[in-house]
């Protein structure tokens, strides 16, 4: 561990540490660029110049100079300031001054370390270069003159999303970034490159001058797009989410989110229930005051017995909400609930068997993974970038069975279906070498081998090869007496924010319940008269709309809506406070960042109304109280942002298994929920990055 | 002999005809009143008054909805909404100032960087109902033509102080 002195004060650093690191360590504050924790080091702005002695009598790039023992590293002296001046001054020489037209301008490094660091005037008379801008999608905006050539959006692009698009052309004045032939960056994680820009080179193209730094309010959040829960941070301006942008978890995800986490957010603003409605005689959808709707529901409610209402919730719901509804089904008797609206096969008894057991950091520390039936890329994009870090650091044997994906990363295509699966499960196969021979691997079940008719049997050969690969281990002490701690390679890799807090609360069929499919079935029988929809907009409701009576409550006019009887306007995931539990079980709050529209409210708060009118008041009247009643009955939720450890038992059921191939749930990522469905950012990115690869007919018009 | 003084200055109403000369001598000299509004006092070219949002010479609005205005104005009267122009150039669609609000101090024009609001020479805009006084960006822009001359000759003899 090397100790050194900055600016007197003694630090002691990990070994390779830079001097950079040092620095902060010890309390300074030093300037940077090109420097990111998360990507290789580039040293080329130059900007973090200290002076270094013993050594040449010049200024040193602190991020890219190894921390060594009996340093004396000064960070404020003469020879530093003059240097930071110089190297602002030279930056500052091609970079245009049209701060004020600047969608960067107010949280700019470049501004801000100019106004820090700089010279006060610029002593440069000659003509400023110009650079042309390049295409790089529909998200991304660029203005290349502004560019100061950090390649942080290169290093990003190569390293963490795993897309070689990017690159630094010729030298010296001539330099310029820009991507592959003009193509848009096609990763799912591309629009980091706007956060990455110290400058304004790369600015958000929805949020292209709507909006300034200064004037929005911001909230922290919790993203719900996929089962990752990425933190996020929702920047409003009145009652308009303007834009989204990652927040800092380590645990989670680190500081990316997903293109769609991102830029989904003007689909809020389209297609939105503002009022209640109530279908008249005439079989329209009219209209209506809470009240009537409410009284709707109620006439029709009154007399029916339990086994005919069912309840299934969407992708989107919050655990409030659900629970609330829950306990509203209990009251009428009803069991025919379910929060698996795509049918997955998953079992609520057993926590451990529909967790990501392994976390999302844990992924770190595996040295083999078994993917099946999952596209991680499309699935949660930001998981996906872990395990592209994990494989980056080598030794990483990755196999996947089920339909070839476009991954980044190397991975061995095993198989296809549930025969490749049992023939890893009965050791025949020969990546069973490969799981047999890693001290901690790991298996990702996607939600493509769970939900289809064999998936209870997928999950439980999926169970038998963790139990006999060793991907279960309890807390031991190696042979040198290092203790090891427990490691679960089980993983169950969810796509719907809600899906863990269903299972969580037990959001499933009761005795004699019925599940989504049983539930559709009935209702299109008759046997179900009464089926209340919580957002869920997944399912082909359209046969059951004249047989049962269909509750929709939600916050956008999509498939769910368009069959309901009565629809009441809910809020969506940045207008509610929210607990939402992701894929690992980690319990997050979400915060309301803006009001929901018109006459919407908060989707617990429709369901605890409901419940009067029903004659079954729900025994709580705040959201704190609902959160009491909640944890009071599963203490899971009490314990916020932590990865749980859940009990391994057993899970799933033997049996035959089909011969169908597994395939990924999602079809086109930028489009999976009413949310993004909505959004005109995303039906670009579509047609940019989905349509195009599908490739042209020539009668699309 | 104080008392003779003082009686000879009252019996002689000294007071009065010093007062008296003083009036006439006002009476003689240029008169300061102006006959308003047909006459009106000099200003000086910093005057700040009714604003305006002033166009190139080519006819190209100069606004480029930075917003430093709006965040500056310490009365909060500035509302601007923006957003891309077909040519992709950063444009308002909204630039409001609430005419009741303002206080006239001048922080809008200070932080201009592209000289686009002023506070132009123009006092008399009184007006009957205070809905009038709600500026949005078609008035402003068409003060701005209407004072043009004027607010451009008063930044020339300004410019050498800045």
């Amino acid at each position: 561990m090397p100790k050194l002195t900055v600016n007197g004060i003694e630090v002691e650093v990990q070994p390779g540490a830079t001097v950079l690191q040092a620095c902060e360590e010890a309390g300074f504050e030093i300037p940077r660029f090109c420097y990111h924790e998360r990507l290789s080091i580039a040293g080329n702005c130059r900007m973090c110049m200290v002076e270094i002695k013993p050594g040449p009598p010049k200024p040193t790039a602190s991020c890219a100079f190894p921390a060594g023992d009996n340093m004396e590293v000064f960070t404020d002296s003469e020879m530093v300031k003059k240097a930071r001046h110089g190297v602002m001054e030279f930056l500052l020489i091609n970079h245009p001054l049209d701060c004020p037209i600047c969608d960067q301008g107010g949280e700019c490094d470049l501004q801000d370390q100019a106004m820090a660091y700089g010279h006060h005037s610029s002593r440069y008379d000659e003509n400023k270069r110009a650079v042309t801008n390049k295409n790089m999608g529909p998200l991304i905006e660029t203005i290349m003159t502004r560019c100061i050539h950090c390649t942080r959006c290169v290093r990003f692009s190569t390293e963490v999303a795993g897309v070689d698009q990017m690159g630094l052309l010729n030298r010296g004045g001539e330099v310029e970034i820009t991507t592959y032939l003009e193509s848009a960056l096609d990763s799912e994680l591309s629009a980091n490159v706007i956060d990455l820009c110290p400058v304004g080179a790369l600015t958000s193209k929805p949020y292209a001058f709507t909006a300034r730094s200064w004037e929005l309010r911001k909230t922290e959040s919790v993203d719900v797009m996929d089962a990752v829960g990425s933190n996020i941070r929702v920047d409003a301006r009145g009652g308009e989410v303007m834009r989204v942008l990652p927040r800092l978890n380590e645990d989670v995800n680190e500081e990316w989110i997903s293109d769609k986490t991102r830029f989904a957010c003007d689909g809020l603003k389209r297609q939105r229930l503002d009022k209640p409605y109530v279908r008249g005689v005439d079989g329209k959808l009219a209209p209506a005051s809470w009240d009537d709707a409410f009284a709707a529901i109620a006439t029709k409610a009154k007399g029916l017995s339990g086994e005919k209402i069912a309840a299934i919730v969407g992708d989107l719901a919050d655990a409030e909400s659900m629970f609330a509804l829950k306990q509203l089904m209990g009251a009428l008797g009803a069991s025919s609930i379910d929060c698996r609206q795509d049918g997955a096969k998953l079992d609520a008894s057993c926590r451990a068997g529909y967790l990501f057991n392994s976390t999302i950091a844990g992924i770190e520390d595996a040295d083999a993974l078994l993917i099946v039936g999952s596209n991680p890329r499309w699935e949660a994009a930001v998981l996906n970038a872990r395990i592209r870090k994990r494989w980056l650091a080598g030794n990483f044997p990755i196999g996947m069975v089920g339909a070839p994906v476009s991954a980044s990363y190397d991975y061995d295509q095993l198989g296809a279906g549930p025969e490749t699966l049992s023939q890893i499960a009965d050791g025949s196969h020969a990546f069973a070498k490969v799981l047999d021979a890693a001290a901690r691997p790991m298996i990702i079940v996607g939600q493509g081998a769970l939900a289809r008719a064999d998936g209870a049997a997928v999950l439980a050969t999926a169970r038998a090869i963790a139990e006999k690969f060793g991907m279960i281990q309890p807390a031991s002490s190696d042979a040198e007496g290092n203790e090891v701690p427990t490691w679960n390679g089980f993983n169950v890799l969810h796509t719907a924010a809600s899906r863990v807090g269903g299972l969580d609360m037990g959001f499933v069929p009761g005795d004699g319940g019925r599940d989504t499919a049983g539930i559709l079935e009935g209702a299109a029988k008759g046997e179900i008269e009464l089926l209340y929809l919580l957002g869920t907009d997944e399912v082909a409701t359209s046969g059951i709309g004249d047989k049962a009576f269909v509750i929709y409550q939600g916050h956008h006019g999509d498939q769910g809506a368009h069959h309901a009887d009565v629809v009441l306007p809910g809020a969506a995931y940045t207008e509610k406070d929210g607990l939402y539990v992701n894929t690992e079980g980690r319990v997050q709050m979400g915060f309301r960042a803006v009001f929901p529209p018109g006459e919407a409210r908060e989707d617990w708060k429709i369901v605890r109304a409901l419940s009067d009118h029903l004659g079954h008041g729900l025994g709580y009247n705040t959201l704190g109280e609902l959160r009491s009643a909640l944890i009071a009955t599963h203490p899971s939720f009490a314990e916020l942002d932590e990865a749980p450890t859940a009990e391994w038992g057993a899970f799933g059921v033997s049996g035959e298994m089909s011969g169908d191939a597994f395939a990924s749930p999602i079809e086109n990522f930028y489009m999976t929920d009413p949310i993004s469905r909505m959004s005109a950012t995303m039906a670009e990115c579509t047609e940019t990055f989905v349509n195009a690869k599908a490739g042209r007919t020539g009668t699309e018009g | 002999m104080a008392v003779l003084d003082r009686a000879a200055k009252s019996l002689l109403l000294a007071e009065l005809v010093t007062g008296m000369a003083l009036t006439l001598k006002y009476f003689f000299k240029p008169k300061v009143t102006v006959n308003y509004p047909y006459e009106k006092g000099p200003l000086s070219p910093r005057f700040r008054g009714e604003h305006a949002l002033r166009r190139y010479p080519n006819g190209e609005e100069r606004c480029i909805a930075c917003k430093l205005c709006e965040a500056i104005c310490p009365a909060q009267a500035i509302t601007i909404e923006a957003e891309p122009r077909d040519d992709g150039s950063r444009r308002t669609t909204r630039y409001d100032i609430d005419m009741t609000k303002c206080i006239y101090c001048g922080f809008c024009q200070e932080a201009c960087p592209v000289d686009a609001i002023v506070e132009g020479p123009n006092f008399e805009f009184a007006t009957e109902t205070r809905e009038e006084l709600y500026y949005d960006k078609a008035k402003l822009l068409s003060n701005g033509d209407r004072w043009e001359v004027e607010i451009a000759g008063n930044l020339e003899r300004d410019a050498p102080y800045r």
